[in-house]
């Protein structure tokens, strides 16, 4: 598709944001969202691995559609997934071990990340060249960041709120989550279309 | 108070976690693997399930192609009445020829609809463009001796129910695409004007398109599909468009 | 789940239904949630999606059942994540030879069954340790139980978004559709809302017939 590369970046941060209007990263985004100093660095962690993951889906295309192997697509890039969020994980454990301790098991478990796996799979599905897929992974990245982080800072608020009792828990969280939702819904058309 | 609930919401994906985990860091191996066994469990692993992939794809073979062959034809049917046959060609700098298992660099596809007499009814090709949620995909029909759009049909989309897909209901909108003009400049080499999508009520020249009110970013995918699809695809057609009505 | 004291194993039975309610992978576990938002739209494409999840549920935990002997730890979730890949490819080109309308609304999300924190789960928590006839049932029955709760938001979400369920519309031309419904903020809300009946019902019956240990929990 000819979409510039300033519109996907905006579309995918706001619009289009992965988390809030594609549902992609539904797990950790309910999972990890209870405090920033958690979910601001494991959407980082996140950012990277979406970037790998799209470098190496854009790379393995360059070998799998000349050769007419599209079925092999998913399998492909779902070990390079695993094997980049192993590598993560080794780099992280080295360079900053408190930081390794802070995210814990979540760190393994950007693997099952739909939000990583998506990417590859959407840019795939657009037919998005070079450029237009890094944008795309940046995009992803970020805007995964910044809807983990919104949400983990209304719940940290939340926390001092009367709530009542039926709507505590996963309820809530859903309920803040689909109103962030609404309100990105305000950015439509910006960095659509001519 | 939260706490508890936190941890009652994380519980089955904290599970998983604390399994992937344990085996990053391999914690209590009783005996821990030789490379050798590790790699034999994940060939025989890899071996079956390739086999299985690989039978999957070639039993469904012949019924995607079909579901596709059937999909086409209708989309092409709607937009060029009259029509009972499709063929698929493609358009390069050197000429027309039908399409086959590969695309040659910098070809264009597009289809040939002809009657039950064989002769061709009409020309008709794809366009895509970002809307509001994802791509619209659009099959329009184009008159050679005319040089105009004769028609246009959404194939796929994915806009708000009840606004974006308007551009398919909207009656007011598909008259647009009755007789949009497409002419090519004198050099053959590119439209003359290109196609435009205005804001509704103010559609004056036979190359605008009259966007439907409250639905513009629709509108405007729909616009700019074609406009990609006919620069790049009516150049290269345009001066072959008589080897088409040979073939029989 | 509670078995009786002295038998070990659950029962096939036992194995099948505890996905379906108790242990429902949506509103009990809550895994599976991209799929669950994206895909509820209407009741046709939930059940659909559904059936697909469980289908590559039952088959992966068959095989990994099957294989659990020769499966070394060390490279156990990776072994796990390509045989799920496997069978997400065969649903993948299965859906496309029975009707490509179909594939084209459930669109990237049936590839992304692979990233279903559901399937790994329970090939992971359970595969791995049972029998093969045992994890195919329990599977199943966790896959339908996801069905179940996918139809619950889909068919919500299609009959005050759209007016319709299954395509039939059932209020008429005059309906004014609640759009928002169908859209993305339109999952989270049903969803919550959903839990929340839930616990409604799970607060009022431990108000009923409770000890006061229980009714103090619930408030904390």
């Amino acid at each position: 598709m000819h979409e510039s590369l300033g519109q996907i970046l905006i579309t995918t941060i706001l619009s289009g944001n992965f988390v809030l209007a594609m549902f992609l990263g539904m797990c950790p985004f309910m999972g990890v969202t209870h405090s920033v100093k958690v979910a601001f660095p494991l959407g980082l962690a996140t950012t990277f691995v979406i970037w790998m993951a799209s470098l190496s889906a854009y790379l393995l295309n360059l070998v799998l559609i000349p050769f007419h192997m599209e079925y092999l697509q998913l399998i492909c890039y779902i070990t390079v997934i695993a094997a980049a969020v192993q590598l993560v994980e080794m780099f992280v454990k080295k360079q900053s071990p408190e930081l390794f301790r802070a995210l814990g098991i979540y760190l393994p478990l950007i693997t099952t990340n739909c939000a990583v796996l998506g990417v590859a799979l959407f840019q795939t599905a657009r037919e998005y060249d070079f450029w237009q897929s890094m944008v795309f992974a940046l995009g992803g990245g970020v805007g995964f960041t910044l809807a983990l982080t919104l949400l983990a800072s209304v719940r940290e608020r939340v926390r001092f709120s009367k709530v009542p009792n039926a709507m505590m828990g996963t309820a809530l969280t859903l309920m803040l989550a689909g109103v962030l939702s609404l309100a990105f819904m305000g950015f439509a058309g910006l960095g659509g279309g001519e | 108070m939260s706490e508890r609930q936190s941890s009652d919401q994380h519980t089955a994906y904290h599970d998983i976690g604390v399994a992937e985990a344990q085996d990053q860091q391999g914690t209590e191996p009783t005996t821990a693997s030789s490379s050798a066994v590790m790699m034999r469990a994940l060939g025989l692993i890899a071996t079956i399930c390739g086999l299985i992939i690989v039978s999957s794809y070639e039993l469904t073979l012949d019924a995607v192609a079909n579901n596709k062959k059937i999909s086409t034809e209708r989309a092409v049917f709607k937009v060029i009445p009259g029509a009972s046959e499709v063929r698929e060609f493609v358009a390069t700098t050197g000429g027309i020829q039908p399409a086959g298992p590969t695309v040659p660099e910098g070809a264009v596809k597009f289809f040939g609809a002809y009657d039950k007499a064989g002769n061709l009814k009409g020309i008709a090709a794809e366009g895509v463009a970002k809307g509001y949620a994802d791509e619209v995909r659009i099959l329009y029909a184009y008159d050679p001796a005319r040089q105009v759009i004769t028609g246009m049909s959404v194939v796929t989309q994915h806009e708000t129910p009840g606004i974006g897909d308007k551009v398919i209901t909207d009656k007011d909108f598909n008259k647009n695409f009755e007789a949009l003009d497409v002419k090519l400049a004198d050099d053959m080499k590119a439209i003359a004007n290109a196609i435009k999508v205005v804001k509704h009520g103010t559609k004056q020249r036979p190359w605008e398109i009259d966007a439907i009110a409250g639905t513009t970013v629709t509108s405007k995918a729909v616009g700019k599909g074609i406009r990609d699809s006919t620069e790049k695809l009516l150049p290269k057609l345009l001066p072959n468009v008589a080897k088409l009505k040979e073939t029989k | 789940m509670s078995n009786p004291p002295g038998m070990k194993a659950p029962t096939n039975w036992e194995e099948f239904i505890e996905g379906l309610w108790k242990r429902n992978p949506i509103f009990v576990m809550v895994l599976g949630m991209c799929p669950t938002m994206a895909i509820t739209t209407t009741a046709i494409n939930s059940i659909s999606m559904g059936l697909a999840t469980t289908f590559v549920l039952a088959a992966s935990c068959w095989m990994v059942s099957l294989l659990r002997a020769h499966i070394p730890k060390e490279v156990r979730i990776a072994s796990y994540i390509v045989i799920i890949a496997t069978f997400v490819t065969v649903v993948d080109y299965a859906i496309q030879a029975i009707s490509l309308d179909l594939y084209e609304a459930l669109g990237a999300y049936i590839k992304l069954i692979v990233a279903n924190c559901l399937v790994l789960g329970r090939a992971e928590a359970h595969a791995a340790r049972f029998k093969p006839v045992a994890s195919a049932l329990n599977a199943t029955g966790m896959g339908l139980g996801f069905t179940l709760g996918l139809f619950m938001i889909g068919g919500v979400r299609e009959l005050i978004g759209m007016g319709s369920l299954f395509g039939i519309s059932l209020f008429g031309a005059n309906y004014q559709p609640w759009v928002v419904m169908i859209l993305p903020p339109g999952g989270f809300f049903v969803m919550g809302l959903w839990l929340m009946v839930f616990a409604l019902v799970r607060v009022r019956k431990d108000k009923a017939g409770a000890t006061p240990g229980s009714a103090q929990t619930q408030a904390a």
